[in-house]
């Protein structure tokens, strides 16, 4: 393999980048990315960077004087997947070919139709987006978050510390139900309440009002929230919509193997855009966390680069963190199979808990809220038990 | 300066010990019945590397997974950048000691700014 470029420059694209020099690729290296940045650091943006505890040269992924010996194309799209010709179209007209090909476009917040062109109406995935929402947070006032996830209670935590009036509306009857389950949702969802954040559930979302500036979130019950700011935290999509056509099996981001590989020979996905298949789960699944976008490349580019000779290692579990009032809440596994859930230490009350999922008697995930060394313990128990 | 931590016998494999000094230092016993001792605090956040998760003669952070090695304190990836001060151990009467390195820590932000208005 003479070429490799990896698209999509930030924490996957990176470690795939760093893994094929550590696996001994010596050929020309292109990493190609949209954003203008330097790979940075996304978690920080709805937390210390947002709070303004952390400046932008603290987001850095890279190390000083790290050199991979890599061509960065930076402010560059790619529109196209070119399988035959074996090259990368960017949005500029600009073709590059490769041998090898690394997916690594993540994902993109999703916004709320008909709120183009108010102000005053924030997402935050990127660097420019958090930016622009730590300004206007810095005025004070009124803040609505529209979503529960795990961004949005971050902002909502953030933004409360730094006193803005923060209310947080949610579709469905409890926040985090998806990845946590209803139970510890609800747990972990009453940090909001401890800290008189409102909590809105169980209701959608009409629209927004306001002529420029956003006024008021309009609830489909018919109440009316006002707001000088509004961030909508939805969920994401994956940035996969320039390989269409290209031939590549697409279904919720890329379709790939517990390895990485993708229907087209040569090239691999990884991170956010990458539909996995997870051996444990016994299907695919799209993982949208830091660990995972960090940990799987090294994975993907053994595949790569033995031209789909390796057998993978089954994955950990996939592990997330959040970090909201000052409690940091970690979670590992799949809620969604489980039967039963089980608090083995500590108080829901007090915001302290170690709680194992388990299905038919075996634990399947498991969640921690300011319990870091138990947490740990749990984490490789549950990576043993597979 | 020579401190005593624990005692090997009451340190299985596979544990750590948090000698609660300022900063804080961890001894580990790894699988292969090994000693060492580095910075208990991540260079990234205030987490303690005695909670994370060993694996041969590396720790994974608690927190968010940079793996530093125990014979050298270097680390692997981000988001922690920096290595953590590695302790030299001695062993005497079934005894662990640490001799605490003189070279300044790399301590987080968060906890270096603690440490530098607390009392002297
Ligand atoms: C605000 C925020 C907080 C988070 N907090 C946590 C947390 O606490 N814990 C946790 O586990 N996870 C957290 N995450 C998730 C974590 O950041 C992601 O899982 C991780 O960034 C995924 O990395 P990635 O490289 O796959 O994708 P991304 O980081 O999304 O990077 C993809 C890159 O590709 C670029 N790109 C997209 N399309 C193209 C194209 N056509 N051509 C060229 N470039 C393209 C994008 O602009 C982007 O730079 C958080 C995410 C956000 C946004
Ligand atoms: S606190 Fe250790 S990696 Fe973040």
């Amino acid at each position: 393999m003479r070429t490799v470029a990896v698209v999509g420059a930030s924490l996957a694209g990176l470690s795939a980048a760093r893994s094929l020099r550590k696996q001994g690729y010596d050929g020309r290296l292109v990493l190609i990315g949209d954003e203008t940045h330097r790979p940075y650091d996304r978690p920080p943006l709805s937390k210390e960077f947002l709070a303004g505890g952390l400046g932008e040269a603290d987001l850095a992924l890279e190390t000083d004087g790290e050199d991979l010996g890599a061509q960065w194309l930076l402010g560059a799209r790619a529109t196209g997947l070119d399988a035959t010709a074996r090259a990368v179209r960017l949005a500029d007209g600009r073709e590059i070919r490769a041998d090898g090909f690394v997916i690594a476009t993540g994902a993109a917040a999703r916004r709320l139709p008909g709120s183009d062109g108010l102000t005053g109406v924030h997402v935050l995935r990127t660097l420019d987006d958090a930016r622009a929402l730590r300004d206007e947070l810095a005025r004070g006032g009124r803040l609505v978050v529209i979503g529960g996830g795990f961004v949005g209670a971050e902002v909502a935590s953030t933004a409360y510390a730094l006193g803005l009036d923060v209310t947080v509306v949610e579709a469905a009857p409890t926040p985090l139900a998806a990845p946590l389950g209803r139970e510890m949702g609800g747990i972990v969802s009453a940090l909001h309440l401890d800290h008189g954040v409102r909590l809105l559930c169980g209701v959608g979302v009409k629209g927004l009002s306001g002529e420029r500036k956003v006024e008021a979130v309009l609830l489909e019950d018919g109440r009316s929230i006002p707001a000088d700011l509004v961030v909508v935290g939805v969920g994401a999509r994956p940035c996969v919509e320039w390989l269409e056509g290209s031939g590549i099996t697409l279904d919720d981001g890329v379709k790939c193997g517990a390895d990485g590989r993708t229907s087209l020979s040569g090239v691999v996905a990884v991170g956010d855009c990458a539909n996995w298949y997870d051996p444990r789960a016994g299907r695919h699944r799209r993982v949208e966390h830091w660990t995972g976008a960090q940990e799987r490349p090294a994975a993907a580019v053994a595949t790569l680069l033995a031209g789909g000779a390796v057998e993978p290692g089954v994955p950990r579990p996939p592990y997330f963190w959040s970090d909201q009032y000052g409690v940091k809440i970690q979670f590992a596994g799949h809620a969604a199979g489980a039967d039963s859930v089980t608090v083995e230490e500590g108080a829901p009350d007090d915001r302290n808990v170690l709680a194992v999922y388990r299905r038919a008697g075996q634990p399947v995930a498991v969640l921690g809220m300011n319990q870091p060394r138990l947490f740990t313990r749990w984490r490789k128990q549950l990576a043993a038990a597979s | 300066m020579m401190i005593p931590a624990c005692r090997l016998a009451d340190l299985p494999r596979g544990e750590a010990f948090r000698l609660d000094i300022d900063p804080p230092v961890s001894v580990f016993h790894t699988d292969d019945g090994e000693v060492f001792a580095i910075d208990d605090t991540c260079t990234h956040q205030d987490a303690s590397l005695a909670d994370g998760w060993l694996e041969g003669c590396e720790v994974e952070c608690p927190l968010h997974a940079s793996k530093f090695d125990l014979r050298t304190g270097a680390v692997d990836s981000p988001p922690a950048k920096l290595p953590v001060r590695t302790h030299e151990v001695l062993i005497e009467d079934g005894m662990i000691h640490v001799r605490v390195s003189t070279d300044a820590p790399n301590l987080p932000p968060c906890v270096a700014a603690r440490l530098a208005g607390g009392p002297a």
